[in-house]
Protein backbone atom coordinates (compact mmCIF):
# COMPACT_ATOMS: atom_id res chain seq x y z
CA UNK A 1 0.00 0.00 0.00
CA UNK A 2 2.59 2.24 1.17
CA UNK A 3 4.85 1.20 -1.88
CA UNK A 4 2.32 1.62 -4.06
CA UNK A 5 1.43 4.99 -3.16
CA UNK A 6 5.67 6.01 -3.38
CA UNK A 7 5.49 4.43 -6.63
CA UNK A 8 2.85 6.53 -7.90
CA UNK A 9 4.36 9.51 -6.56
CA UNK A 10 7.88 8.67 -8.03
CA UNK A 11 6.86 8.03 -11.11
CA UNK A 12 5.63 11.31 -11.95
CA UNK A 13 7.66 13.99 -9.49
CA UNK A 14 11.02 11.35 -9.79
CA UNK A 15 11.68 11.92 -6.21
CA UNK A 16 13.93 8.75 -5.59
CA UNK A 17 17.28 10.96 -6.60
CA UNK A 18 15.68 13.63 -3.83
CA UNK A 19 15.41 11.83 -0.85
CA UNK A 20 18.68 9.63 -1.76
CA UNK A 21 20.83 12.37 -1.97
CA UNK A 22 19.68 13.87 1.68
CA UNK A 23 19.67 10.10 3.03
CA UNK A 24 21.93 7.80 1.44
CA UNK A 25 25.21 8.67 1.79
CA UNK A 26 28.36 6.95 2.90
CA UNK A 27 29.49 6.52 6.90
CA UNK A 28 32.90 6.17 7.33
CA UNK A 29 34.24 3.28 9.70
CA UNK A 30 35.66 5.51 12.22
CA UNK A 31 32.20 7.18 12.65
CA UNK A 32 30.64 4.63 13.03
CA UNK A 33 29.90 3.51 16.65
CA UNK A 34 29.30 -0.32 15.64
CA UNK A 35 32.56 -0.37 14.90
CA UNK A 36 34.36 1.66 17.92
CA UNK A 37 32.09 2.60 20.69
CA UNK A 38 34.16 5.74 21.28
CA UNK A 39 32.97 7.18 17.70
CA UNK A 40 29.99 7.82 19.88
CA UNK A 41 31.65 11.50 19.96
CA UNK A 42 30.56 11.93 16.11
CA UNK A 43 26.89 12.09 17.15
CA UNK A 44 26.43 15.26 19.37
CA UNK A 45 26.54 17.35 16.07
CA UNK A 46 23.03 15.00 14.93
CA UNK A 47 21.96 15.50 18.51
CA UNK A 48 22.50 19.38 18.84
CA UNK A 49 19.83 19.60 15.57
CA UNK A 50 17.50 16.85 17.53
CA UNK A 51 16.86 19.23 20.34
CA UNK A 52 16.51 22.23 17.74
CA UNK A 53 13.50 20.62 16.06
CA UNK A 54 12.20 20.02 19.70
CA UNK A 55 12.71 23.73 20.71
CA UNK A 56 11.22 24.71 17.57
CA UNK A 57 7.81 22.15 17.95
CA UNK A 58 7.39 22.97 21.57
CA UNK A 59 7.96 26.37 20.86
CA UNK A 60 5.63 26.80 18.23
CA UNK A 61 2.77 25.09 20.55
CA UNK A 62 3.64 27.08 23.37
CA UNK A 63 3.16 30.23 21.18
CA UNK A 64 -0.66 29.02 20.83
CA UNK A 65 -0.98 30.59 24.76
CA UNK A 66 1.77 32.95 25.45
CA UNK A 67 1.35 36.76 24.72
CA UNK A 68 4.45 39.08 24.63
CA UNK A 69 2.97 41.74 26.46
CA UNK A 70 4.17 43.40 30.17
CA UNK A 71 0.31 42.76 31.50
CA UNK A 72 -0.24 39.45 29.89
CA UNK A 73 2.97 37.41 29.44
CA UNK A 74 3.58 36.51 33.07
CA UNK A 75 -0.54 35.24 33.67
CA UNK A 76 -0.39 33.73 30.44
CA UNK A 77 2.61 31.94 30.83
CA UNK A 78 1.06 30.59 34.41
CA UNK A 79 -1.89 29.45 32.61
CA UNK A 80 -0.30 27.83 30.25
CA UNK A 81 1.67 25.91 33.19
CA UNK A 82 -1.06 25.08 35.63
CA UNK A 83 -3.94 24.98 33.85
CA UNK A 84 -4.08 23.40 30.63
CA UNK A 85 -2.99 19.87 29.87
CA UNK A 86 0.50 18.69 29.72
CA UNK A 87 0.98 22.50 29.61
CA UNK A 88 3.95 21.69 32.59
CA UNK A 89 5.37 19.30 30.05
CA UNK A 90 5.77 21.08 26.35
CA UNK A 91 7.10 24.22 28.60
CA UNK A 92 9.28 21.84 30.13
CA UNK A 93 10.61 20.63 26.95
CA UNK A 94 11.31 24.44 26.07
CA UNK A 95 12.47 25.28 29.29
CA UNK A 96 15.53 22.38 30.02
CA UNK A 97 15.54 21.87 26.03
CA UNK A 98 17.28 25.21 26.19
CA UNK A 99 19.75 24.34 28.02
CA UNK A 100 20.23 20.60 26.16
CA UNK A 101 21.12 21.99 23.25
CA UNK A 102 23.72 24.46 24.35
CA UNK A 103 25.59 21.85 25.98
CA UNK A 104 25.08 19.31 22.75
CA UNK A 105 26.24 22.42 21.05
CA UNK A 106 29.16 22.49 23.35
CA UNK A 107 29.81 19.18 23.21
CA UNK A 108 30.17 19.59 19.43
CA UNK A 109 32.40 21.85 19.26
CA UNK A 110 34.62 20.63 21.63
CA UNK A 111 34.52 17.21 19.41
CA UNK A 112 35.53 19.40 16.34
CA UNK A 113 38.10 21.16 17.99
CA UNK A 114 39.84 17.73 19.06
CA UNK A 115 39.58 16.19 16.37
CA UNK A 116 40.88 19.13 14.16
CA UNK A 117 37.97 18.87 11.74
CA UNK A 118 37.85 22.69 11.87
CA UNK A 119 41.18 22.46 9.21
CA UNK A 120 41.69 22.68 5.53
CA UNK A 121 39.46 22.48 3.98
CA UNK A 122 36.82 22.65 6.31
CA UNK A 123 37.85 26.50 8.10
CA UNK A 124 34.66 27.90 6.36
CA UNK A 125 31.89 25.52 7.70
CA UNK A 126 33.41 25.89 11.11
CA UNK A 127 32.52 29.92 10.92
CA UNK A 128 29.64 28.80 10.42
CA UNK A 129 29.39 26.60 13.39
CA UNK A 130 30.25 29.71 15.13
CA UNK A 131 27.74 31.91 13.87
CA UNK A 132 24.98 29.27 14.90
CA UNK A 133 26.75 29.59 17.96
CA UNK A 134 26.23 32.71 18.54
CA UNK A 135 23.15 32.59 17.18
CA UNK A 136 21.90 29.95 19.73
CA UNK A 137 23.26 31.96 22.97
CA UNK A 138 20.75 34.65 21.34
CA UNK A 139 18.02 32.79 21.23
CA UNK A 140 18.79 31.42 24.95
CA UNK A 141 19.28 35.06 25.62
CA UNK A 142 16.14 36.72 24.33
CA UNK A 143 13.28 33.65 25.61
CA UNK A 144 14.93 34.19 28.74
CA UNK A 145 12.95 37.32 29.22
CA UNK A 146 9.35 36.00 28.16
CA UNK A 147 8.45 34.52 30.70
CA UNK A 148 8.24 38.27 32.90
CA UNK A 149 9.32 37.31 36.23
CA UNK A 150 11.73 38.25 38.79
CA UNK A 151 14.55 36.12 37.21
CA UNK A 152 13.85 36.48 33.51
CA UNK A 153 13.72 40.50 34.53
CA UNK A 154 17.06 40.77 36.45
CA UNK A 155 19.25 38.48 33.77
CA UNK A 156 18.13 41.05 31.18
CA UNK A 157 19.27 43.70 33.25
CA UNK A 158 22.41 42.30 33.89
CA UNK A 159 22.90 41.27 30.22
CA UNK A 160 22.29 44.53 28.93
CA UNK A 161 24.66 45.90 31.32
CA UNK A 162 27.04 43.61 29.98
CA UNK A 163 26.23 44.69 26.83
CA UNK A 164 26.52 48.47 27.81
CA UNK A 165 29.93 48.02 28.74
CA UNK A 166 31.57 47.53 25.28
CA UNK A 167 33.40 50.69 24.62
CA UNK A 168 32.24 53.43 22.72
CA UNK A 169 29.13 51.53 21.24
CA UNK A 170 28.01 49.86 24.55
CA UNK A 171 25.46 52.50 25.00
CA UNK A 172 23.61 52.81 22.15
CA UNK A 173 23.76 48.91 21.88
CA UNK A 174 21.80 49.09 25.16
CA UNK A 175 19.11 51.03 23.95
CA UNK A 176 18.82 49.08 20.86
CA UNK A 177 18.04 45.95 23.04
CA UNK A 178 15.48 47.75 25.26
CA UNK A 179 14.27 49.63 22.68
CA UNK A 180 14.23 52.03 24.84
CA UNK A 181 15.78 53.47 28.77
CA UNK A 182 14.63 51.16 30.37
CA UNK A 183 13.89 46.93 30.18
CA UNK A 184 9.85 47.10 29.48
CA UNK A 185 7.10 46.71 27.34
CA UNK A 186 9.20 47.53 24.30
CA UNK A 187 12.26 45.10 25.53
CA UNK A 188 9.79 42.33 25.67
CA UNK A 189 7.89 43.13 22.73
CA UNK A 190 11.52 43.28 20.86
CA UNK A 191 13.00 39.95 22.27
CA UNK A 192 9.86 38.09 21.70
CA UNK A 193 10.06 39.25 18.26
CA UNK A 194 13.89 38.38 17.80
CA UNK A 195 13.41 35.13 19.42
CA UNK A 196 10.63 33.64 17.54
CA UNK A 197 11.29 35.41 13.71
CA UNK A 198 14.81 37.09 13.25
CA UNK A 199 16.63 34.53 15.34
CA UNK A 200 14.91 31.14 14.08
CA UNK A 201 15.09 32.65 10.11
CA UNK A 202 18.93 33.18 10.59
CA UNK A 203 19.78 29.92 12.23
CA UNK A 204 17.66 28.04 9.20
CA UNK A 205 20.07 29.71 7.07
CA UNK A 206 23.10 29.30 8.82
CA UNK A 207 21.98 25.70 9.23
CA UNK A 208 21.16 24.96 5.90
CA UNK A 209 24.67 26.36 4.74
CA UNK A 210 25.98 24.25 7.83
CA UNK A 211 24.71 20.52 6.40
CA UNK A 212 25.57 21.54 2.72
CA UNK A 213 29.21 22.11 3.57
CA UNK A 214 29.17 18.92 5.62
CA UNK A 215 27.85 16.90 2.47
CA UNK A 216 30.37 19.06 0.13
CA UNK A 217 33.04 18.01 1.55
CA UNK A 218 32.29 14.88 3.18
CA UNK A 219 32.91 13.58 7.49
CA UNK A 220 36.90 14.47 8.01
CA UNK A 221 39.16 11.82 8.38
CA UNK A 222 40.20 9.31 11.00
CA UNK A 223 42.89 10.43 13.66
CA UNK B 1 0.82 -16.79 6.21
CA UNK B 2 3.92 -18.54 4.60
CA UNK B 3 5.44 -15.60 3.42
CA UNK B 4 8.63 -15.32 5.74
CA UNK B 5 9.72 -11.94 6.54
CA UNK B 6 13.27 -11.00 5.47
CA UNK B 7 16.09 -9.83 7.91
CA UNK B 8 15.85 -6.51 6.50
CA UNK B 9 12.29 -6.33 6.50
CA UNK B 10 11.96 -7.33 10.27
CA UNK B 11 14.66 -4.68 10.97
CA UNK B 12 13.45 -1.68 9.33
CA UNK B 13 10.12 -2.38 11.05
CA UNK B 14 11.86 -2.39 14.26
CA UNK B 15 13.33 0.89 13.14
CA UNK B 16 10.43 2.63 12.03
CA UNK B 17 8.20 1.34 14.93
CA UNK B 18 10.71 2.61 17.39
CA UNK B 19 10.90 5.82 15.48
CA UNK B 20 7.52 6.09 15.38
CA UNK B 21 7.42 5.26 19.33
CA UNK B 22 9.79 8.37 19.85
CA UNK B 23 7.91 11.04 17.59
CA UNK B 24 4.24 9.98 19.56
CA UNK B 25 6.34 10.00 22.67
CA UNK B 26 7.09 13.88 21.54
CA UNK B 27 4.20 14.95 19.97
CA UNK B 28 1.83 13.67 22.09
CA UNK B 29 2.37 16.21 25.01
CA UNK B 30 1.86 19.41 22.43
CA UNK B 31 -1.13 17.67 20.67
CA UNK B 32 -2.82 17.39 24.16
CA UNK B 33 -1.92 20.60 25.23
CA UNK B 34 -2.96 22.35 21.87
CA UNK B 35 -6.05 20.90 22.16
CA UNK B 36 -6.87 21.12 25.85
CA UNK B 37 -9.74 23.88 25.19
CA UNK B 38 -11.32 21.22 22.95
CA UNK B 39 -11.41 18.78 25.72
CA UNK B 40 -12.84 20.97 28.55
CA UNK B 41 -15.87 21.95 29.53
CA UNK B 42 -16.90 25.68 29.25
CA UNK B 43 -17.44 27.46 32.67
CA UNK B 44 -20.96 28.11 32.84
CA UNK B 45 -22.18 31.76 33.80
CA UNK B 46 -24.73 31.53 36.55
CA UNK B 47 -27.59 33.99 37.26
CA UNK B 48 -27.02 37.72 37.63
CA UNK B 49 -29.66 39.96 39.14
CA UNK B 50 -30.09 42.52 36.36
CA UNK B 51 -31.97 45.27 38.26
CA UNK B 52 -35.22 45.59 37.12
CA UNK B 53 -38.33 44.83 38.57
CA UNK B 54 -40.78 42.33 36.48
CA UNK B 55 -43.55 44.69 36.97
CA UNK B 56 -41.67 47.65 35.32
CA UNK B 57 -41.56 44.98 31.89
CA UNK B 58 -44.13 46.11 29.14
CA UNK B 59 -44.86 44.19 25.87
CA UNK B 60 -42.28 46.74 24.05
CA UNK B 61 -38.50 44.69 23.60
CA UNK B 62 -36.60 46.78 26.14
CA UNK B 63 -31.91 46.46 26.00
CA UNK B 64 -31.18 45.13 29.55
CA UNK B 65 -27.28 45.64 30.19
CA UNK B 66 -25.93 43.11 32.59
CA UNK B 67 -22.57 41.96 33.74
CA UNK B 68 -20.84 38.13 33.99
CA UNK B 69 -17.73 36.75 35.04
CA UNK B 70 -16.07 34.65 32.60
CA UNK B 71 -12.55 33.51 32.68
CA UNK B 72 -11.06 33.47 29.53
CA UNK B 73 -7.55 32.05 29.69
CA UNK B 74 -5.52 34.11 31.89
CA UNK B 75 -7.83 37.14 32.00
CA UNK B 76 -10.57 37.92 33.71
CA UNK B 77 -11.71 41.52 33.86
CA UNK B 78 -13.01 42.44 37.56
CA UNK B 79 -15.72 44.69 36.31
CA UNK B 80 -17.59 41.28 34.41
CA UNK B 81 -18.11 40.99 30.26
CA UNK B 82 -21.27 43.42 29.45
CA UNK B 83 -24.02 41.25 27.67
CA UNK B 84 -27.61 42.26 26.46
CA UNK B 85 -30.92 40.85 26.68
CA UNK B 86 -34.42 41.90 25.01
CA UNK B 87 -36.57 41.80 27.59
CA UNK B 88 -40.82 42.15 27.24
CA UNK B 89 -43.76 40.14 28.38
CA UNK B 90 -45.27 38.21 25.45
CA UNK B 91 -49.28 38.23 24.77
CA UNK B 92 -49.93 35.60 27.41
CA UNK B 93 -47.85 37.83 30.01
CA UNK B 94 -44.59 36.16 30.40
CA UNK B 95 -41.44 36.98 31.12
CA UNK B 96 -39.14 36.63 27.76
CA UNK B 97 -35.14 37.73 27.59
CA UNK B 98 -34.29 37.24 23.76
CA UNK B 99 -30.73 36.94 23.45
CA UNK B 100 -29.51 39.85 21.06
CA UNK B 101 -26.83 37.38 18.90
CA UNK B 102 -28.16 36.87 15.58
CA UNK B 103 -28.93 32.93 14.44
CA UNK B 104 -27.29 33.65 10.99
CA UNK B 105 -23.95 34.23 11.66
CA UNK B 106 -23.34 35.99 15.18
CA UNK B 107 -24.02 40.02 14.77
CA UNK B 108 -26.24 41.34 17.18
CA UNK B 109 -29.73 42.34 16.23
CA UNK B 110 -31.38 45.74 17.59
CA UNK B 111 -34.86 46.01 17.95
CA UNK B 112 -36.52 48.48 15.85
CA UNK B 113 -33.61 49.92 14.68
CA UNK B 114 -34.23 49.96 10.67
CA UNK B 115 -37.48 52.49 9.89
CA UNK B 116 -37.74 50.25 6.48
CA UNK B 117 -38.52 47.08 9.12
CA UNK B 118 -40.85 49.19 12.19
CA UNK B 119 -41.64 46.59 15.09
CA UNK B 120 -38.74 43.97 14.12
CA UNK B 121 -35.60 42.93 15.12
CA UNK B 122 -32.91 43.89 12.39
CA UNK B 123 -29.78 42.54 12.25
CA UNK B 124 -27.20 44.96 10.22
CA UNK B 125 -24.91 42.96 8.44
CA UNK B 126 -26.76 40.91 6.10
CA UNK B 127 -30.13 42.35 6.64
CA UNK B 128 -31.57 39.48 8.90
CA UNK B 129 -35.09 40.14 10.56
CA UNK B 130 -36.82 38.28 13.58
CA UNK B 131 -40.56 39.39 14.62
CA UNK B 132 -41.27 40.59 17.82
CA UNK B 133 -41.32 37.06 19.60
CA UNK B 134 -37.64 36.31 18.35
CA UNK B 135 -39.37 34.65 15.26
CA UNK B 136 -36.82 34.40 12.44
CA UNK B 137 -38.53 36.52 9.37
CA UNK B 138 -38.99 34.10 5.98
CA UNK B 139 -37.14 34.70 3.37
CA UNK B 140 -34.19 37.17 4.92
CA UNK B 141 -30.53 35.13 6.05
CA UNK B 142 -31.55 33.49 9.62
CA UNK B 143 -32.97 29.99 9.53
CA UNK B 144 -33.53 30.04 13.53
CA UNK B 145 -35.42 32.01 15.87
CA UNK B 146 -33.15 34.08 18.58
CA UNK B 147 -32.34 32.26 21.68
CA UNK B 148 -33.69 32.23 24.73
CA UNK B 149 -31.95 33.27 28.35
CA UNK B 150 -33.01 30.90 30.98
CA UNK B 151 -34.51 33.45 33.39
CA UNK B 152 -35.94 33.19 36.97
CA UNK B 153 -37.88 35.69 39.06
CA UNK B 154 -37.25 35.90 42.33
CA UNK B 155 -39.12 38.92 44.70
CA UNK B 156 -40.98 40.46 41.64
CA UNK B 157 -36.78 40.95 40.44
CA UNK B 158 -35.49 39.97 37.13
CA UNK B 159 -32.81 37.19 37.08
CA UNK B 160 -30.82 36.12 33.92
CA UNK B 161 -28.90 33.30 33.39
CA UNK B 162 -27.06 31.42 30.57
CA UNK B 163 -28.27 31.24 27.06
CA UNK B 164 -30.69 28.00 26.16
CA UNK B 165 -29.10 26.47 23.44
CA UNK B 166 -31.73 25.10 21.12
Amino acid sequence: MLRAIYDWVDERLDITPIWRDVADHEVPEHVNPAHHFSAFIYCFGGLTFFVVVIQILSGMFLALYYVPDIVNAHPSVSYLQNELAMGAIVRGMHHWGASVAIVMLFLHTLRVFFTGSYKHPREFNWIVGMLIFLVMIGLGFTGYLLPWDNKAYFATKVGVEIAASVPFVGKYIATFLQGGDIVGAVTLERFFALHVFFLPALLFMLLAVHFILIRRQGISGPL
Amino acid sequence: MSKKVSRRKFLTYMLGGTAGFLGAGLLFPMVRFAVDPVMKKGGGVGFVDVGMRVSEITDRPKAVQFKVHRKDGWYQPEEGELLTAWVMKDEKGQVVALSPVCKHLGCTVNWDSNPQFKNQFFCPCHFGRYYKDGTNVPGTPPSKPLDKYQIKIENDRLLIGPVNKA
